[in-house]
């Protein structure tokens, strides 16, 4: 018989504590990830908030000469914004055709056993560290700019740029590549089917139908662009130049902010607390920017899935 | 019977179409080799410029103003740590969340999906605000100070939200059915979680894991900021001042010495190795434990 | 209804003299110890019921059989008995589902408790990606029950009719084993904790005729120990081997847009298939529709 002998009753022998203690340690592993944001908030806008304090928040957000160090300290931060602008620009030039070329690529023309060696390289490229690709661009780019009549500094934007935007071709073409590949099979079949060949295919059916995600893998390039350091800090330069001449040199926001953060500032100063008024700065940009991003990320997810 | 017999012509505008098709071919080709023809001559540039001072003296000496003389110890043993300390770190804290969101969270309650809006946001947001949070609550804040430890817990915040979405997509990928067998057998939820979806769930958490990790040892911003810019010429200690090797790359290429400029190169490629070596070990791992279900 | 029995006799597998032996040899109502009393139980998912006005009493060491077209509910039912809607988040049931007496949805009661008395077997065999021994050990060793753990295998895969073809390799993948055998490999899982209660969720659906036909004979043996309820949508399985089944058919409402399932009617084997009471019983297994 395979009935049990002790009374019948469905109640745990013990309370079950254990499952609650696991519980609450998982859900305190998730909290770390809320602290982090909350302390990204406190860290960049209370002390941005006494920054305005002494600063008035119009003059910093139009003016137009950035020199916190100077004795006659000039806080206007439109030179940080244009000088990220165009360097962002000159990265976008590189990386939007590239990546969704590539993109188109690996989605609709490639062999898998192209695909299978294709995929892993610009997975190379994606782990290729930033520092590598500044050395890259000042030592190798600016050079061959200058060899071939382009008179660049130095330092200048234009060679960031051009490298930034290698760096971010594998961020918008895998982003792209996916949102092409999940464009059903069936779509394609109806054009082949129809006698469209594989250029129209490719062009008028499943790009305008992945567009949102390959739309989401711009913005989500601009992102990076953005907030990108080492390759700015090493081949853009540090002088918060108002231009948008890309042969000379720039600072962007974030190159401001290593070169400021790693030097030997008085906290507690203006100059310390400029430090995270352009991080404050810098990080609405690219949040607004990356809400694009999820929300488009997401309408393309709920279409196919 | 029809009246006319069928065109049975089947070259058509053959012409045309084929010119165009192959431009866009072209430029798609293009467009692919930009991003590697650049890769190329990086790599080329960096192993001719950096190969002769690939030796010994870069790997055991500390930096020095002599380049003949300098080496990169303290930092490549301070990037061996940090990659040891993250591992440490966001393993546990990585995997947990994970658990957390798939297992455990109801997905209808709003503070769950604003958990993994949060998630997704951290993932993108540029590193050197990372490095802004360390320097002002750890180095600043409650006075750690710009040491090694510092270091490994702000690439560990920096590193936790890709290594959370690779865990939950592990986590995801194990099928429903061997948890409603689990299940309809008597184990709680623990049990279910730890004998049965985490042991199935482990290469692709590895995987993503370790490839979180080569790309956090090759971050510098957040390290310049919390400090590891300074002159360090001994070993690097949990509690003390350090300098990683991007953050030495980063120096020696500033240096107006071409000479540092090569010997930067060399230190290029010394971390270069370690990165494909950790890329390779992750994708070796995935292949291995291809799991047919 | 004389033209029922016809056409059950023309159905491959079922003998009319075969059935009115079973009617026989079956305990008589008063005879019978009842396991699971449900009360006008109904399942919804959200706001759309799924099943409603479920009244049944399943007996002791019977097979009892849940017959039905697609989408009658029987799957929610079966999953009822113990608690795996639980783990669906807008699954709500109402009603009463009483075990041996005991309320199975009561406050204090723990699914985990429920579960170890009533085991399930599915649809599609899912072994654990384990090997053979660890498969069956998995439940012994999470309920404590691990003492003994060889003699605990070697009984379940005996008892599932399993155990001569992989006594051998027991520490092979229990994915390298057959669809069949797999599936015997999950009763056996089962049973290795010593249930009260076996549930089985159409566990022939996805198996060769020679492979349903060995889990047809081993529940044959199995229910001289153990209690059995199955699903199935295989009519002719349900007269080999059921001793009561329960016809469940749907109830479209609402122009159409809801369909709720009900039971229609409960009753012995025989009687169901040979003069069964209600028209749209007859009309499912003389196969005019389902």
């Amino acid at each position: 018989m395979a009935t049990r002998a002790e009374p019948l009753t469905l109640a745990p022998p013990r309370k079950r504590w254990g499952e609650a203690v696991i519980k609450a340690l998982l859900a305190l592993c998730a909290l770390v990830s809320v602290a982090t944001t909350l302390g990204i908030v406190l860290a960049l806008f209370l002390p941005a908030i006494e920054f305005f304090q002494e600063v008035n928040f119009v003059d910093y957000i139009t003016g137009t000469e950035w020199a916190p160090l100077f004795l006659q300290a000039k806080f206007g931060v439109i030179p940080l914004i244009a000088g990220t602008l165009s360097v962002t620009f000159w990265a976008c030039l590189v990386a939007i055709p590239s990546g969704l070329g590539a993109a188109i690529y690996l989605s609709e023309y490639a062999r898998p056993r192209t695909r299978n060696v294709l995929k892993p390289a610009l997975e190379l490229l994606a782990g290729i560290p930033t520092v590598v690709f500044g050395y890259f661009a000042l030592t190798f780019v600016t050079p061959l700019l200058r060899d071939i009549g382009l008179q660049v500094l130095v330092f200048n934007a234009l060679s960031a740029g051009l490298v930034m935007g290698v760096m971010i071709i594998p961020t918008v073409a895998s982003l792209s590549e996916d949102a092409m590949t999940a464009v059903p099979r069936d779509l394609r079949d109806g054009a082949y089917a129809l006698g469209s060949n594989k250029l129209q295919v490719s062009t008028r059916i499943v790009v305008p139908a992945a567009v949102s995600g390959i739309v989401a893998a711009f913005v989500l390039g601009i992102s990076r662009a953005i907030g990108e350091t080492m390759i700015v800090l090493l081949a853009a330069g540090q002088q918060p130049n108002l231009t948008f001449d890309p042969k000379q040199a720039v600072e962007t926001m974030s190159a401001f902010i290593a070169a400021t953060g790693a030097g030997d500032v008085p906290t507690g100063s203006v100059e310390y607390k400029t430090i995270f008024a352009v991080g404050a700065t810098l990080f609405a940009m690219t949040l607004v920017v990356n809400a694009v991003a999820i929300r488009l990320v997401r309408r393309f997810r709920e279409a196919y899935e | 019977m029809s009246a006319t017999s069928p065109n049975v012509d089947l070259q058509g505008e053959r012409t045309r179409g084929v010119w165009r098709g192959r431009i866009f071919y072209a430029s798609l080709l293009l467009s692919l080799a930009v991003g590697f023809i650049t890769l190329g001559t990086l790599v080329v540039q960096v192993v001719t410029k950096g190969i002769a001072f690939v030796d010994p003296v870069l790997l055991t000496n500390p930096p020095s103003a002599n380049p003949e003389a300098a080496g990169a110890r303290p930092a490549i043993l301070a990037t061996l740590y940090l990659g040891i300390l993250l591992i440490a770190f966001t393993v546990p804290i990585g995997v947990g969340t994970a658990i957390y969101l798939e297992e455990y969270a109801n997905r209808n309650r709003w503070y769950n999906r604003l958990l993994e809006l949060n998630i997704q946001n951290l993932a993108a947001v540029p590193s050197i605000v990372y490095g802004i949070l360390g320097l002002a609550f750890l180095v600043r804040g409650i006075g750690l100070g710009r040491i090694l430890l510092a270091g490994a817990l702000i690439l560990t915040l920096l590193v936790l939200p890709t290594v959370i979405i690779a865990a939950r997509e592990a986590i995801r990928a194990v099928p429903g059915s061997i948890r409603d067998g689990a299940y309809a057998l008597g184990a709680t939820k623990w049990q279910v979680t730890w004998r049965q979806v985490l042991p199935a769930a482990i290469p692709g958490i590895a995987t993503g894991s370790i490839l979180a990790v080569s790309r956090a040892i090759g971050e510098t911003a957040p390290l310049i900021l919390i400090g590891a810019l300074t002159y360090i010429s001994f070993n690097p200690t949990l509690g003390g001042p350090f300098t990683a090797l991007p953050v030495q790359i980063y120096n020696w290429t500033k240096l107006p010495n071409p000479e540092f400029k090569d010997l930067a190169a060399a230190a290029i490629i010394v971390l270069l190795a370690m990165v494909l070596l950790l890329n390779a070990a992750a994708i070796w791992l995935r292949n291995h434990y291809q799991k047919k279900w | 209804m004389a033209n029922a029995e016809t056409e059950l006799v023309r159905m491959r597998g079922v003998d009319q003299l075969d059935l009115a032996e079973r009617e026989r040899h079956m305990p008589p109502p008063e005879s019978r110890e009842v396991v699971f009393d449900v009360s006008d139980l109904k399942v919804s998912y959200g706001s759309l019921p799924a099943l409603k006005n479920v009244s049944i009493q399943v007996y002791k060491n019977f097979v009892t059989s849940f017959i039905g077209p697609s989408g009658c509910g029987k799957s929610t039912f079966i999953r009822c008995f113990n608690r795996m809607n639980d783990l669906i988040p807008s699954a709500v049931v109402e009603g009463s589902v009483r075990y041996h007496g005991e309320d199975l949805y009561g406050p204090r009661v723990d699914p985990v408790e429920v579960r170890k008395r009533i085991g399930m077997v599915f649809q599609k065999p899912n072994p654990f990606p384990k090997s053979i021994y660890d498969n069956i050990a998995f439940g012994p060793r999470v309920l404590g029950m691990a003492d003994g753990l060889d003699e605990r295998v070697e009984k379940a895969l005996g008892q599932a009719a399993l155990w001569d073809e992989v006594k051998d390799r027991l520490k092979a993948s229990a994915l390298s084993l057959s669809g069949g055998q797999q599936q015997r490999l999950c009763i056996a899982r089962c049973l290795a904790v010593e249930p009260d209660v076996l549930l089985m969720d159409e566990p022939a659906s996805a198996l060769d005729p020679i492979a349903t036909t060995r889990i047809e004979d081993l529940m044959h043996d199995l229910k001289r120990n153990y209690t059995i309820v199955i699903v199935t949508h295989n009519m002719q399985q349900a007269a080999r081997i059921a001793d009561m089944t329960a016809f469940f058919s749907v109830e479209i409402s609402d122009e159409g847009r809801n369909r709720t399932g009900i039971l229609v009617e409960y009753d012995t084997t025989p009687k169901i298939f040979t003069h069964p009471s209600d028209k749209r019983t007859e009309d499912y297994v003389t196969g005019r529709f389902g």
